[in-house]
């Protein structure tokens, strides 16, 4: 294992729940790829919103509204340069991943996607990846085309050449499975797709947490992700388009701020990035998410990125010793997600026996059904780590599985 | 036959004797062994229960005025809740079953997980029983 000078004690620290119990037993909190725990900096700029600072933004004469509206467009700033995309305004906030991936299938598709054009995504996409596409293809009688996976989980790219088309219009893929922790080559994705000028739309749900981003150096044209699995609040989330697609899109909700001026004839609209932002923001998801991304950056994803592969190392040494011990996404390119069978148990009972340790993990088929019937299974059991889980935590749950057999032996 | 509140006392007593979660676990997994087995042509996919992370088959039928369950569940511990039911309600008549009020549930620590979105289902288990027991009490 790599030696780091990460500090487990002091991040450890600066989550409040991590100190709680469940069951009168310390909590393993390895649920992370559902959602992240919140740094106390995190919750105390929230808390400090409602306390001091709360007002509406943008359009007030007041002191507090300016203050606010200059945090919050701090925060647009902050969000640029986390993931450098060349410009502020093209930084759109939303509700989540699902929310953002939704903006661009209604105002991508219905601005560029006609009857008999094709959309590609992948067979590891989560349903949110998934189903807004789907939705889009059946309105304008378009068809939807899966690029394969191999038995590691890994994307077939071979395939995904013979697959892009003249009739193609978008690629949709994720960076990293939910399910599988498979990391995509997301970079050759974009390469081969641009070839043909055909954009791509990154789902970064995943990735954000685990890796360092550069949408420019990527080149992807739309980079979606959310506030909550990278230790922000819920509720937030963040839509990141090339300013050639954005400007040209339509709105998707319209209402409040978006406009430019309105009358009963016609209403023009506002110009990016309030376009796409409908509605009174979330701003203190934002400010939230500004100090989550700052509390990250202070770590640095470098150290997180090489502490989470430790713990998917030792995790992997443990597990495979265990006897009918299974893992599904065994590429050797993947994030600290583990999905896992035992031999004849099913999922949810490893899950519910972990639960009463005081271990939580998810169970089931992770919205991902594809995915998971790849592997002509019903779903399955998994732990996901983040930058505060131990090598402590996982021999616990090495323990606990070893129980788990135990009882249903 | 025991009154179903005699059956539900049995239970609790049963369950009061468990300091811990894994002992009742343990007595579940038990249970779903001794819970005979269904009969192949009932796993039907009309008698399986939606909202159920895990699979649970629920079939029903009328003998001499009471109503007879057959269950199985792929998951082992949702097995065991699932023979819980069963031998609690099984061989009553539908009237009773409709008007049961299963008190057990809550007092063993399994109401926690009878909230619509818990993923074991024991809610969909119990209204699975209770169409049935209306739809045979109809049929009478």
């Amino acid at each position: 294992m790599t030696k780091t000078n990460y500090n487990i004690q002091k991040i450890r620290s600066d989550f409040p729940i991590l100190s709680r119990k469940v069951y009168d037993k310390p909590l393993v909190y390895f649920d992370n790829a559902a959602t992240t725990q919140k740094p106390r900096c995190v919750i105390d700029r929230v808390k400090e919103i409602y306390t001091l600072k709360n007002s509406n933004i943008h359009r007030g004469v007041h002191y507090l509204s300016s203050q606010l509206t200059e945090e919050h467009e701090n925060a647009r700033g902050t969000t640029r340069e986390f993931i450098h995309a060349e410009h502020s305004h093209e930084i759109i906030f939303t509700g989540g991943t699902t929310d953002s991936i939704n903006l661009v299938a209604y105002s991508f598709g219905e601005k560029y996607v006609h009857e008999g054009d094709e959309i590609i995504i992948s067979e590891m996409e989560h349903h949110a990846n998934i189903v807004p596409w789907q939705m889009l293809c059946e309105k304008k009688n378009a068809k939807l085309q899966i690029i394969p996976m191999n038995e590691q989980g890994e994307l077939q790219l071979e395939e995904y050449k013979k697959l892009i088309s003249e009739k193609t219009r978008l690629v949709a893929v994720t960076q990293t499975s939910n399910t599988l922790g498979t990391i995509n080559d997301v970079k050759r994705i974009i390469d081969i797709a641009h070839q043909q000028d055909v954009p791509v739309l990154v789902d970064g749900a995943q990735s954000i947490q685990h890796t360092k981003v550069d949408v420019q150096e990527m080149d992807c044209d739309f980079f979606v992700f959310s506030g909550h699995k990278i230790y922000g609040p819920t509720g937030i989330g963040v839509l990141y388009g090339k300013e050639k697609w954005l400007s040209e899109m339509p709105p998707y909700r319209t209402g409040g701020e978006m406009i430019r001026n309105v009358s009963f004839d016609k209403t023009t609209f506002n110009e990016l990035p309030f376009k796409f932002e409908a509605g009174t923001p979330n701003y203190t998801g934002v400010v939230g998410l500004e100090e989550a991304l700052k509390y990250i950056s202070q770590i640095g994803l470098d150290q997180i990125n090489a502490h989470e592969k430790n713990l998917l190392q030792y995790a992997n040494k443990k597990f495979n010793d265990i006897e009918g011990f299974t893992t599904y996404g065994t590429s050797s390119n993947k994030i600290s997600v583990i999905s896992f069978l035992l031999k004849d148990i099913h999922h949810y009972d490893i899950g519910m026996v972990l639960d009463k340790m005081g271990i939580a993990i998810r169970t089931g088929h992770h919205c991902t059904e594809p995915t998971i019937r790849h592997f002509n299974i019903e779903g399955t059991a998994r732990a996901s780590l983040a930058l505060y889980n131990t090598t402590e935590e996982v021999h616990k749950l090495y323990e606990a599985l070893l129980k788990v057999q135990k009882m249903f032996g | 036959m025991m009154t179903l509140e005699k059956k539900q006392n049995e239970i609790i007593e049963e369950f009061d004797l468990f300091d811990d979660w894994m002992d009742k676990y343990n007595y579940l997994i038990e249970l779903s062994k001794d819970l005979p087995e269904m009969d192949p042509e009932n796993k039907t996919e009309e008698n399986l229960i939606e909202g159920c992370q895990s699979k649970v088959w629920l079939h029903a039928e009328m003998k001499d005025g009471k109503l007879i369950f057959q269950a199985d569940s792929d998951a082992i511990i949702t097995k065991g809740i699932i023979a819980l039911l069963v031998n609690v309600l099984s061989g009553r008549t539908p009237q009773e079953i409709v008007d049961a009020d299963l008190y057990f549930i809550d007092r063993i620590g399994l109401k926690e997980n009878l909230s619509p979105t818990r993923s074991n289902g024991l809610l969909a288990m119990l209204n699975k029983i209770k169409a049935y027991a209306l739809a045979y009490r109809s049929k009478q």
